[in-house]
C-alpha cells in the first residue's frame, strides 16, 4: 500500500506572485494575466520560463494553450476544473508528479478576466442548472451559498452580525495590504447597512469582482535549494468533491468534501487541525470561511464565527485569518484559489511588511469549489518538521 | 402574455416525465426499484445501489422548506419577476431536495422560516411547462 507521507515535504514553493497589477484591467485579456504571473512567478524563483517542464491551470484555457503561450512544450500538463480551488487541488497533483519526475519545475497559472471581461468566451450552463435551477431565478454563487448561510443561521443560530465580523477582520488585514483593491475601514453596521442583494448577504458579505492572475512554481526539495528564495515545504495535500448541484449537498452546513480534504492533508503532514498558526480560507462569502473551519474540525459545529472575533483572527490577533484581505477585500477574479497559496508562503517567507503574522511557520490553506462542492486543502511550513 | 424567467433549458430526455408530468397537475420523481430510494434530479442509474431499474412515481407535493433566500435584485437577464421573491430549497416528504420558489408569503425573513411546512402550486408558463413552485402549509 503506497504511503502519501512519504510525499510530504518532498516538493517545495519556489516562486509565488500575481500579474503585473490586480483590479480593474480593462486593457488586458486573460491570457496576458496568465503570462503576467507565470514570468513573475517564475523570476521569483530564480528561474527562467524555459526550467517550466510542468503547466497547471483550470478555466477556461488549457494548459496546452498555456504552454504554447509560453513557447514551451512542457511534459506534463494537469488542467483539473473542479472550481476555484482548482489550483490548491493541482498543488497535490503537482507534488505527485514532481515527486515521481514526471517533471522538474511546475507552474500552476491563474488568470481571469473575471470583470472586464477580456479574451473571455461565453460561460456555457449545463443542462441541469439550465433546467432545475434558471427557472426560479437562480443565477450565480450568491443565488445559491446564501441557502448554505440560512441553514446555518437556522441550526446553529449564527447571526448576520456574526457572519458580518469576517468582513471586518477580514478588512482589517486589506487595510494593510498596498495590492488589496478595497481598504477603508468597515465596521459591523457597514456590512449590515451596505445595499442588500440577496438575504443574507448584504453586498460587503459578497466577494469583490476584479481581473487578475497568478501564478505558483514548484519543484522537488533537493532541486528547491538552487532557487533564489527560501523553500515553502509542502507537507501535506488533500482534495475531494462531493456535489455540484447544491440539493444534492447532505448537509448544507458542513461540507464533507472540505472534512476528507482536510483529514487528507493533515494525516500526510503528521499535524491536527489545531497546530496551525496561520490560516488561508476561500472567502466568496463571509460565511464560508467559519464553515470551513467547522469542516476541517479547527472549530466545533456551530462556533466557526468565534474565530473571526477581534483579537482571534485580526491584525494582532491570536490565529491571523485571510491577511491579504481575501476575496472579500483584495481581490477575486472568479477562481480566487491561487491567491491564499501566494499568501501563504509570502507569509511563510516573512516577506509581507506590515501585514507580516508574527513567527509563522505551519499554515493551513482551504479552497472551496463550487458551493463547498470541491474542496482544496494544503499543509504548508518553512521547516520540514522532522 | 411575455414570459418573466427563463423556461427550463435544455430539457434532457431523463427528465423528460418530470416534465410531462407537471403539465398535468403531477409532481413525479424516480424512484429505484431495486432499492425504493427516491431521487432527484432524474438519472439513468440510482445513486444509491447505482441499480438502473428505475421507475416514477406522483410525490404527494408536500414538503418542508429546508433553505431559503431573499432576493433584492435579478441574476439573469431572462429574469424579470419583480423583486423582492423568494428562492428556495424545498424538501420533499419522499425525501430527495429540489430548488424552486416559495410564493403567497411576505418575503421577509421574518415571515419565513427554514422547516416551515409547505406545499406545492402548479404554475403554467406555456403550455408546454408547468413549473412546480410552493407556499406555506394551510
Ligand atoms: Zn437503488
Amino acid at each position: 500500500m503506497a504511503d502519501p507521507h512519504a510525499l510530504s515535504n518532498s516538493v517545495c514553493i519556489v516562486g509565488v506572485d500575481e500579474s503585473d497589477e490586480i483590479g480593474s484591467l480593462p486593457g488586458k485579456s486573460q491570457l496576458t494575466l496568465h503570462l503576467e504571473a507565470i514570468a513573475n512567478a517564475v523570476q521569483d524563483a530564480g528561474l527562467k520560463i524555459s526550467d517550466v517542464d510542468g503547466v497547471f491551470t483550470a478555466g477556461q484555457h488549457s494548459p496546452a494553450l498555456l504552454g504554447e503561450a509560453l513557447g514551451i512544450t512542457p511534459r506534463y500538463v494537469d488542467g483539473t476544473t473542479v472550481g476555484g480551488c482548482s489550483f490548491i487541488i493541482e498543488v497535490g497533483h503537482a507534488v505527485a508528479a514532481l515527486h515521481h519526475g514526471l517533471c522538474n519545475v511546475a507552474v500552476i497559472s491563474h488568470g481571469e478576466s473575471g470583470r472586464s471581461g477580456v479574451g473571455v468566451s461565453p460561460r456555457r450552463d449545463t443542462s441541469l442548472t439550465g433546467q432545475f435551477e434558471a427557472p426560479f431565478g437562480f443565477g450565480g454563487a450568491p443565488t445559491l451559498f446564501g441557502m448554505i448561510t440560512t441553514r446555518h443561521m437556522h441550526v446553529y443560530g449564527t447571526t448576520l452580525e456574526q457572519w458580518a465580523q469576517v468582513a471586518v477582520s477580514t478588512r482589517k488585514w486589506a487595510m494593510l495590504n498596498p495590492k488589496a483593491l478595497r481598504r477603508e475601514a468597515i465596521t459591523v453596521a457597514d456590512v449590515l447597512n451596505s445595499r442588500p442583494v440577496v438575504y443574507p448577504f448584504n453586498v460587503l458579505n459578497i466577494c469583490l469582482v476584479t481581473d487578475a492572475g497568478g501564478a505558483v512554481v514548484l519543484t522537488r526539495a533537493d532541486l528547491a535549494k538552487d532557487c533564489a528564495k527560501k523553500p515553502v515545504y509542502v507537507r501535506g495535500v488533500g482534495e475531494s468533491t462531493e456535489h455540484v448541484m447544491l440539493t444534492q449537498m447532505k448537509d448544507l452546513t458542513f461540507s464533507e468534501a472540505t472534512r476528507l480534504a482536510g483529514e487528507k492533508a493533515f494525516r500526510m503532514a503528521g499535524v491536527t487541525p489545531k497546530d496551525f498558526d496561520h490560516i488561508m480560507l476561500y472567502d466568496a462569502f463571509t460565511s464560508g470561511p467559519p464553515i470551513m473551519l467547522e469542516s476541517l474540525g479547527v472549530a466545533k459545529r456551530g462556533e466557526g464565527v468565534h474565530f473571526f472575533e477581534e483579537g482571534r483572527s485580526t491584525p494582532g490577533g491570536t490565529l491571523p485569518i485571510n491577511t491579504n484581505g481575501g476575496g472579500l477585500s483584495y481581490t477575486h477574479s472568479g477562481m480566487y484559489g491561487i491567491f491564499p497559496i501566494i499568501e501563504a508562503a509570502r507569509q511563510l517567507r516573512g516577506e509581507c511588511g506590515p501585514r507580516q503574522a508574527p513567527n509563522v511557520k505551519l499554515s493551513l490553506v482551504n479552497g472551496m469549489g463550487g458551493m463547498l462542492s470541491a474542496a482544496g486543502t494544503l499543509v504548508l511550513s518553512n521547516e520540514t518538521g522532522t | 402574455m411575455e414570459l418573466d424567467r427563463p423556461l427550463p433549458s435544455p430539457i434532457t430526455p431523463e427528465a423528460k416525465p418530470f416534465w410531462d408530468g407537471l403539465r398535468e397537475g403531477k409532481l413525479l420523481l424516480p424512484k429505484c426499484k431495486a432499492c425504493s430510494h427516491v431521487f432527484f434530479y432524474p438519472r439513468v442509474l440510482c445513486p444509491r445501489c447505482h441499480a438502473r431499474d428505475l421507475t416514477w412515481i406522483q410525490a404527494s407535493g408536500k414538503g418542508k422548506l429546508h433553505a431559503f433566500e431573499i432576493a433584492y435584485q435579478a441574476f439573469t437577464k431572462a429574469w424579470t419577476v419583480k423583486p423582492p421573491y423568494v428562492l428556495a430549497m424545498v424538501e420533499l416528504a419522499e425525501g430527495p431536495r429540489l430548488m424552486t420558489n416559495l410564493v403567497n408569503v411576505e418575503p421577509d425573513p421574518k415571515a419565513i422560516k427554514c422547516d416551515m411546512p409547505v406545499q406545492v402550486v402548479f404554475s403554467k408558463l406555456t403550455e408546454e411547462v408547468t413549473l412546480p413552485l410552493f407556499e406555506p402549509a394551510r
